[in-house]
Formats: C-alpha cells, structure tokens, sequence
C-alpha cells in the first residue's frame, strides 16, 4: 500500500442523518486500511433524484458547485460511499464534457468547475486501488459463519458508460470482498433490482412491494443477512423492514448491513465505531454466530 | 389502453424537441419491449415504457406528457442499460418529466410533492434537512400519518437533526436556484 490512497471525501446529506452509520463505518474503515479521506470543505448536496427530474442544468451545477471544489484542494479523485451521489456526480462529469452544456452550467456557478476531477465510489477505491489481497491481509477476525447475500441496488453499476465499474447486470464486488473476508456469500438472483428507491415517503405502496420481493428471495436463498452499499437501499430493506412486514404478512428479520460495517468487524473495530447499533433489525445474533465455524 | 387516433394528433414538433432536449434518435427504437420487460415499475405505471416511446414516435404530446409513469419512474437505468438499441431511455423519460413540469401536469401529486419539498430544502440548507423535509411535505400533501411508526425507531438514535444543516455556501447554493430560475423565464 502507498501513501496515494488520498481522496477528496464526500459524505452525502444522508451519511449525515440517516445513513450516519455508513459513514462512521466508511471513516473508520478507510482509517484503518490507510486510505486517506479529506473531507470536501463546505460540500453541498448533489440535488439527488428530484434535481435531474426538474432540470438537468440545475442538476449538474448543484453537482459541479462540490467538483469545483475538489480542484481547488488539488486532489484529482472525488470518492462517495452513496451511489445516488455518485450518480449525480458521474452524470455532471459526463454531460459537461459537451462545450455548450458546460458553459449553461458554470453560468450557474460563482466558481466554474473545469472538468478534471475523478468520481469513484468508495467501494470501487477499495477494491481497485487498495486490492482485495490487501484487505484479507489486514483481517484479524473473519467473518466465517456468515451467509450473507449482496445486494447492490440499481444505479451503483448502471448506466455501464457513465458508472463505468463493475458489471452492469451481474456486479461482483461485494461479493468478491466478503469472500475474501471469509463469509459464506450465497447468489441473488435480484443484486441489481431496484428497492423502491425514494418513493417511500409519496408512494409507499411501492417500496413495500419491490423491497418486500428483495427480502423474501434473500430468505429464500438461504441468506442470514443482507448486506448493501446504498443508503436508500439499506434504508428500505431495514428501517422499513417491519412495513413491509405488515403490509405482506410476512415475519422477515433479516439484518441490513452496510459492506463497510461487515468490513470493520473483520478487521477487529469495535461495534461502537461502525454505528452497528444504528441498524433497526437487531443484528446480535448474526454477529454472535461468526467465527462458530471455527470453534465446532 | 385507450385508442389514439394518430393522424389526428400528430405532433411532430413535439418529436423534435424530445429528440433535442434528450439527444436521443426516437425512430431507432423498433418495439421489441425489453425496457418494459425489465421496469421494476410497470406494475404501477399506467402506460408501460415501450409504448411511452412508441408515443413519442407517434408524436402523442399530450397522451404522453399527462400520464402517471412519468412521475412514477425511477431512474432506475434498468431501461437504457438493456436496449437493445443503445436509447437512453431513462433520459428521455427525465426529459418527458421536465415538460411535463412545464406544461403543469403532475398527475401523481404526493410525488410531485416530495420532490419540490426536497428542493427547497436543499435551496434553503444548502444541504437536505430531513425533518424541515418532511415537515414540509406533510404540510403540502396533508398526510400527518405518514410513517409516524418510523419514529421511535430512528429518533432514539441520533439520525435525524431537529435544526438546519449549517455550510457557508447556503448562499451560493441559493444563488444557483435564483440564476436557473432566471435562465428559465429568458
Ligand atoms: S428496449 Fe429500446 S428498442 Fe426496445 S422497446 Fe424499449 S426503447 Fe424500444
Ligand atoms: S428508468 Fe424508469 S422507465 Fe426505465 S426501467 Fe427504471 S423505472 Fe422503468
């Protein structure tokens, strides 16, 4: 590992509030791998789903005003641990390479943004420039024991041409990472369908019936925990998890972790620090239960 | 579905503009139905997506732009990731959305809703303040109930703020809301 796994950082309004525990977990993962996270001063939000459904000039300038940003603290790369996030910044790099739209955006700014930042997300940084042999040799506690299926939402991956990481329909990285960690991964079928992304609050009919197909394949797979790489995702199949319930007449408890959270244990930090008491289905047993192939 | 009379309504102005506004070729689409076979949301949609595009073709301005599926659509790229034909189909339907938006249909309210009340509280914070967001979503729609049951699971874990975010570039954040809207109404 070299002293080049330094980033500009960018948390998300929802690693603020509600996906907290995913960016507890991202810090002090990264601090323990030595990959260097610098915080961009003063970030504002991308504007989400709701910005480029109202226009994508506005759109792209609410995602240029934090890439103008980065350049002024002269890092070249932008990562996020939040996929919509990194969406929204991946978009505004790719559609401001055109000239025309360029200037209709930066006419929005008081900074303009030139155009040479890097966006990746953090789960591509670990994989790609830290290296999933890296990882395996800084565990000290793998997590032996554990079935966990990953499920990585739809837009981490997708469009191919602008996400360009990974596989568009049958994504790996999750996976490979929690193998290499030593949990049990078992394959699901629905990795890239979608949870019901934002609707849960104008239209929650939706999310019960979309993430309420999520939880019942990962039941019927086998699985004993979900583990994911999105804040809404996580949001839906967890906090939401007793709704669905209700509305379907089910009686899942399947815990949602983040991939960074399973990360931490499996390089010994504490519970406390990867925010696991932040998750609302109660994990306890999950956790107890790895490492029970080692001692049987 | 209904019957469009398609000689009658053919608007080819309409053909143009969503091929300008999203970059995209219409005729290159030939029906084949896989962005419909893949949308996780033809369940609720009330014309599924092929045939959003066959409308377009056909230059069905107003079929099109007053449907629900629009606002119902998550930009899930599922879509533009399986044509065959390399369409961006999720853009053209942000595109449909924006003149949607224009021409002051919004057929499924509580979304409609949501999304302004996130916009405004970015255009205000800076950032998302998820409780002033709610807050001012129940206020608009008037649905009170709306997940109080989430509440004793998120609050007693310190997730949600009850004040505003505060950065310094609230302002130059607000200041790119007030410079878009002037280049709107040029
Ligand atoms: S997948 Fe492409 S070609 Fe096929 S119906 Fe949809 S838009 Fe048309
Ligand atoms: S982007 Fe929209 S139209 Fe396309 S598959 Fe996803 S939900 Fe359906």
């Amino acid at each position: 590992m070299s002293d080049s796994l330094t980033y500009a950082y960018y948390p998300g309004c929802s690693g603020t509030g509600t996906s907290i525990e995913y960016d507890m977990s991202t810090r002090a993962v990264c601090a323990e791998l030595g990959i260097t996270l610098t915080e961009i001063p003063d970030w504002s939000c991308c504007g989400s789903t709701p910005a480029h459904t109202v226009d994508h000039t506005l759109s792209s300038a609410l995602s240029a005003r934090n890439l103008a940003l980065v350049e002024k603290m002269n890092l070249d790369t932008a990562i996020t641990p939040c996929p919509s996030c990194l969406t929204n910044l991946k978009t505004a790099t790719h559609r401001m390479k055109k000239d025309g739209f360029r200037d209709k955006v930066n006419k929005l700014l008081d900074t303009p943004y030139q155009g040479g930042v890097a966006t990746k997300s953090v789960l591509q940084i670990i994989v790609e420039d830290m290296g999933l042999k890296a990882l395996k040799d800084k565990a000290v506690k793998p997590l032996k024991g554990l079935k966990v299926a990953a499920y990585y939402g739809c837009i981490m991956n997708r469009p191919p041409e602008v996400m360009n990481f990974d596989d568009p329909e049958h994504p790996m990285a999750m996976d490979n990472i929690m193998t290499a960690l030593g949990a049990t991964v078992l394959p699901f079928p629905l990795k890239v369908e979608c949870c019901g992304a934002s609707f849960g609050i104008p239209r929650k009919d939706i999310v019960m019936s979309l993430s309420g197909k999520l939880l019942d394949a990962a039941k019927d797979i086998g699985a004993e925990a979900l583990v994911t790489a999105c804040p809404l995702c996580q949001m839906n199949l967890d906090l939401r998890q007793d709704q669905v319930n209700s509305a379907a007449g089910t009686n899942h408890h399947i815990p949602v972790f983040y991939y960074t959270q399973l990360i931490g244990l499996a390089l010994g930090l504490s519970e406390k620090e990867l925010g696991i008491d932040k998750l609302c289905v109660d994990p306890r047993k999950v956790i107890n239960a790895i490492g029970r192939d080692e001692t049987s | 579905m209904e019957i469009v009379n398609i000689t009658k309504t053919y608007d080819a102005n309409f053909v143009r503009q969503v091929e300008e506004e999203s970059g995209q070729d219409m005729s290159l689409c030939y029906q084949c139905g896989n962005c419909t076979a893949g949308c996780p949301y033809t369940f609720v949609y009330d014309i599924p997506v092929n045939q959003i595009m066959r409308l377009v073709q056909t230059g069905q301005k107003e079929t099109v732009l007053k449907c629900k599926s629009l606002w119902l659509c998550a930009t899930c790229e599922s879509c533009t990731t399986r044509c065959p034909n390399n369409i961006d189909v999720a853009h053209i339907m942000d595109v449909l959305r924006h003149m949607a938006r224009r021409e002051g249909y919004a057929p499924v309210p509580t979304v409609k809703s949501f999304w302004d009340s996130f916009l405004s509280s970015v255009e205000n914070n800076g950032r998302v303040f998820e409780i002033g967001l709610l807050a001012s979503y129940i206020t608009k729609t008037g649905r009170f109930w709306t997940d109080v049951d989430l509440g004793p699971k998120v609050l007693p874990k310190g997730k949600m703020h009850f004040t505003p975010p505060q950065i310094q570039g609230k302002e130059e954040v607000k200041k790119i809301f007030n410079r878009f809207k002037e280049e709107s109404r040029k």
